[in-house]
């Protein structure tokens, strides 16, 4: 499997929540906010690329029948060493990821690709796969987010300096002024209305672009006979 | 292969699982014990953090060593207290009170005049966006006690503006703000109570009275328990109350009735049996 067609996979056609509808618990759970969303985005990210390597890794050793124990154990081992790694070196980013870091742990994803990829698949290929799925989920998790924050508080990007650090505080939008918020979109309602609008935007995308590939197909078809 | 053949054993994949447990408990532990000190710091630096904030000036002695347990409404709570050459100055402890999805506590600093010299929110489950202007990266708003105290304002006005107090409600959470402003006046309320043990200036002959005091008090504040039941049916009336305008006077009601206490007289705890406290309650609980 080449490596373009890995990241295609990863960010568009595959894509972890708007393709295979996977991780939709944290995902909604989240995207009050775009700068959540990136938070979870990123070290779901983090996980998924170490626990593809370490699978990928020992793929070999695994026999069939107890994989996906083994599997789960693995990556709840990872998942509890970066919360704990992060609680001691990197404190100030823990208190803004620390919530996140444990909802990783019930990410089908991670499993998913585990299962479906890592398994099957050198170290290296599998490495890009983590990391072009966990970019596919984040940029997923920051379009939710985006959209649920500009509709629900008419900010973007509100308090990405505590994420990021002061150096980032200039995404901060404040794009409707004196806006009253509509709380239902940072409710989890909102999560499921902007998730489907956004998944049926897509399905669209997809369709015309299939169209245009079908009609380019049958013009260069066309003259040859 | 021989691995392949070697994999298809019962043996194999038992000794596998076996192992690959052991190895990750093992990695667990080593790294449990790598960060552990590490975490601690972490913590007592945040503490230590927080007891800065809402503790302006300088003190002479190590707040985190220097503590005392007093009985409060919800259990002990640990105060700090800060010492200028010997003296307390000022004390800090955490309260709480029920928000609109789970409990927020607050830290608050008060001088020995009984004056807030500050009040943080530690942790909180609210709205984000809407509760969350609590926090002071995200609002000015927990500011506004710095300077109160229990006589300014009085009693009666502490409380948010829409229920008849001085302090802001946010627009579309109401809930938050005042579970805030009845954690911080129960704060208080604690304060002026258990004055001379926080202080550490009870006389030696007047220890045994005032433990005895303290008990009183206590099994007093027993009956201020009530406020937590109905503290805790709050959110729930509440959920349905945020957009419709009936449920916020069911609220007001609420909170009006658990203003009552404490404009009237101790005696009026004692003499108002239990049948008072729980039966509106228990009405309330079956109507949600």
């Amino acid at each position: 499997m080449s490596y373009a067609s890995i990241a295609k996979d990863g960010l568009w056609d595959n894509n972890v929540v708007f393709a295979q509808m996977l991780a939709l618990c944290p995902t909604l759970a989240v995207t009050g906010s775009a700068t959540n969303g990136l938070g979870m985005g990123l070290a779901t990210t983090a996980v998924l690329l170490a626990s593809n390597v370490l699978i990928s890794a020992v793929r070999h050793l695994v026999s069939e029948e107890v994989r996906i124990p083994v599997y789960i154990v693995l990556i709840a081992t990872l998942v509890t060493l970066v919360d704990m790694g992060l609680n001691a070196w990197a404190h100030e980013l823990y208190k803004v990821l620390g919530l996140f870091i444990a909802l990783i742990v019930v990410n089908c994803a991670i499993l998913g690709r585990a299962e479906s990829f890592a398994s099957k698949s050198p170290v290296a290929e599998s490495a890009a796969d983590g990391l072009m799925m966990g970019l596919g989920f984040t940029a997923a998790l920051v379009a939710i987010g985006g959209v649920r924050e500009i509709l629900g508080s008419g900010t973007l990007f509100a308090n990405a300096h505590l994420l990021l650090g002061q150096s980032f505080a200039f995404l901060e939008l404040t794009l409707i002024p004196e806006y009253r918020g509509y709380l239902l979109m940072i409710l989890p309602p909102g999560g499921f209305l902007v998730v489907g609008f956004l998944l049926a935007g897509k399905r669209l995308l997809d369709r015309r672009l299939a169209a245009r590939h079908a009609a380019a197909a049958s013009l260069s078809l066309a003259p040859s006979p | 292969m021989n691995l392949d053949a070697l994999r298809a054993k019962l043996s194999y994949q038992t000794l596998l699982l076996g192992s690959v447990v052991l190895l990750t408990s093992g990695a667990l532990a080593v790294a449990s014990r790598t960060t552990e000190a590490d975490i601690q710091a972490a913590a007592a630096r945040d503490l230590q953090a927080s007891l800065a904030q809402v503790l302006p000036g300088q003190y002479d002695n190590d707040l985190l060593q220097d503590t005392i347990l007093i009985a409060a409404p919800d259990g002990d709570t640990t105060v700090y207290r800060a010492r200028r050459a010997g003296r307390v100055e000022a004390v800090v402890f955490q309260t709480e009170a029920r928000g609109y999805a789970g409990p927020v506590v607050c830290i608050m600093g008060v001088t020995r005049e009984g004056q807030l010299l500050g009040v943080r929110v530690l942790k909180h489950t609210e709205t984000p966006g809407l509760g969350d202007k609590i926090e002071p990266a995200k609002s000015k708003w927990i500011h506004a006690f710095e300077g109160k105290s229990l006589a300014d304002p009085a009693t009666d006005k502490w409380a948010v503006k829409k229920d008849g107090g001085v302090f802001d409600q946010f627009a579309g959470a109401t809930i938050t703000p005042r579970a805030v402003v009845r954690a911080v006046r129960q704060g208080l309320e604690l304060f002026a109570k258990e004055k001379p043990r926080m202080l550490g200036e009870e006389k030696e002959g007047q220890a045994d009275a005032s433990r005895n005091r303290g008990e009183r008090a206590s099994t007093r504040e027993g009956q201020a328990v009530v406020v937590k039941p109905l503290a805790r049916q709050q959110p729930r009336s509440a959920g349905g109350a945020r957009s419709a305008g009936t449920g916020m006077y069911m609220e007001v009601h609420e909170d009006s009735e658990h203003r009552t206490p404490h404009k009237g007289t101790p005696t009026f705890y004692g003499l108002k049996p239990m049948k008072d406290r729980m039966r509106p309650d228990h009405a309330r609980a079956v109507d949600l």
